[in-house]
């Protein structure tokens, strides 16, 4: 008799979304969009036929690359990145610190600490790239606009990092230093400054990571740096030219991406 | 730390000598880099137009404002293609990283000596070219227009999407991979009923987020002709119509903050 009410069949229970109605709407919704999306789509397919042969040719361009014929162009460009990535996470850090210790709730007041969070929402709320178009308008072509751009960038990134870390501070180092009747300075330079100076640094180093990847894309508009070199080796389809430009980009990301975090192990 | 003071009475200081003179060294050598660096960088600039750049910024945020609000309805189709190929994209992109990511992970790659690499490398070689790079080869082997933009934004997400997908594989918990494999499930079965479970929000939160970034960078895509409304921003640009420009400014910035939002909310709902 018990076979009656025990169960032999298990149903397995659905894992995201519990409810029924719930999971319908949004699965429904999503294929609904995906079919229109498709639909609306224009493909040249000819053209895509066409390109196949270039595709394979810039393929063969990545398999070997071309350093040498236009190598005055892209340690040109190569340069001209590299400096502005570190002249402008300099400055970047530099603006942003004050911005960052602005924007703590618990050590600012209200009016400065409103001021500072609204130049971080615009730092980033703006494309790097729609900033570089702007500040090329402004200051001419070449580096130093995008140094400009990337050091905005810059700022809030590293400010609303800097400002989250430092109201996550242990308040009981703070509150001991200001028993001793430390100014509002030394409260900042012995309480706050030991506890977050491992994660500025290593912010600091991520951000040049991130520098050099954006210093090969504001180039496209203008900004300088090797972005600018690449674009005009696509556009005269120089694949060779180009492969070797990316192969070098991808190398300098990596060493970066490694060696910072072997600094920022070090560091913590 | 205690030391010394000439008249012998002990003093505090936060470092010690050598401490100290380390660290002078390390500010000297950052700050002659910074110099260096600047002299290279500015070897080459025109310093009259950087004199010149707040009459020019004047200049052009007078012609910026008002926006071309009629020319909104030409934005429209522009828009929609924008956010089809953030969605696409996404899902390519999506696609090819989850067998990417299993090959990738420690505790479900089949041959850690030869699947394991060649599936890092295509998570590194796909994080490190920006989808804006992607879309301008893409432009120039397949042609202009939306199917460019799609496959960048798709390429670039590949290697988002595994690599946070296989850190997520590789620290669930073992105990109930156990238990289904003590049943006799077959590998298939243990990744579905053992893994896949476990994941899957972590896999949904990832989708959503990266779908929120690539509406951020389909918006600029088409400023090298990979389709959507940065078509419209390279051609306002071009003409210097700055009152159209910051009507773009302004979907542009509309539309990111409210995929951000959606993103926000759905991720809040799923973790």
């Amino acid at each position: 008799m018990a076979d009656a009410t025990y169960p032999h069949r298990w149903k397995r229970p659905p894992v995201l979304i519990q409810d029924r109605r719930w999971r319908l709407a949004i699965y429904g919704g999503g294929l609904v969009w995906l079919v229109l999306a498709i639909a609306s789509i224009e493909v040249n397919w000819l053209r895509v036929y066409e390109g196949l042969e270039r595709g394979w040719r810039f393929i063969e361009g990545f398999l070997q690359p071309d350093f040498t014929s236009r190598w005055e162009d892209i340690s040109q460009g190569l340069i001209e990145s590299l400096t502005m990535t570190v002249t402008s996470t300099v400055v970047g850090v530099l603006i942003s610190v004050p911005i960052g210790i602005g924007a703590a709730r618990n050590l600012a007041p209200t009016a400065v600490y409103l001021v500072c969070r609204a130049i971080i929402a615009v730092s980033r709320a703006l494309q790097e790239i729609i900033i570089a178009i702007l500040l090329v308008a402004m200051f001419g072509f070449g580096p130093f606009a995008g140094f400009l751009t990337l050091s905005f960038a810059t700022i809030g990134f590293l400010a609303k990092l800097l400002a989250e870390d430092i109201e996550d501070i242990d308040e009981a180092q703070a509150e001991a230093i200001r028993a001793t009747g430390a100014s509002w300075w030394q409260l900042i330079n012995y309480a706050i400054q030991p506890q977050v100076m491992p994660r500025l640094i290593g912010l600091s180093l991520y951000r040049l990571d991130i520098n050099f990847r954006e210093s090969a894309v504001i180039g496209i508009v203008g900004a300088g740096g090797i972005g600018a070199t690449l674009n005009t080796a696509i556009d005269r389809y120089e694949y060779d030219s180009a492969g070797a430009i990316i192969m070098i980009v991808i190398v300098i990301v990596m060493m970066a991406e490694y060696s910072s975090s072997h600094v920022r192990k070090w560091v913590q | 730390m205690l030391v010394s003071t000439p008249n012998g009475q002990p003093a505090w200081a936060q470092r010690s000598g050598r401490a100290k003179l380390a660290l002078w060294a390390g500010w000297l050598a950052l700050v002659a880099l910074f110099v260096f660096c600047w002299q290279i960088m500015t070897k080459d600039t025109i310093w009259y137009f950087i004199y010149d750049a707040p009459r020019q910024a004047a200049d052009i945020g007078s012609r910026m404002v008002p926006p071309a609000w009629t020319y909104m309805d030409r934005l429209w189709w522009p828009l929609w293609d924008t956010l089809n190929i953030a969605t696409l994209g996404t899902v390519m992109g999506v696609i090819i990283a989850v067998p990417v990511a299993f090959l990738a992970a420690r505790n479900t790659t089949p041959s850690p000596y030869i699947a394991r690499p060649i599936a890092l490398l295509i998570i590194v070689s796909s994080r490190s070219i920006n989808s804006l790079i992607w879309a301008l080869l893409l432009v120039s082997i397949i042609g202009p227009g939306v199917l460019a933009g799609i496959v960048a934004i798709g390429l670039r997400s590949i290697g988002f999407v595994a690599k946070l997908l296989y850190e997520a594989i590789e620290e669930i918990d073992e105990s109930q991979v156990e238990a289904v494999t003590a049943t006799g499930a077959s590998p298939r079965q243990v990744i579905d009923y053992g893994i896949v479970p476990r994941i899957l929000p972590a896999f949904a939160g990832i989708s959503v987020f990266r779908w929120d970034i690539n509406i951020r960078e389909s918006t600029i895509l088409g400023l090298v002709g990979a389709g959507g409304i940065g078509l419209q921003l390279q051609a306002s640009l071009n003409v210097l119509a700055w009152s159209k420009v910051t009507l773009i400014f302004i979907v542009i910035l509309a539309t990111v903050v409210l995929s951000e939002w959606v993103s926000a909310k759905v991720r809040h709902a799923i973790i």
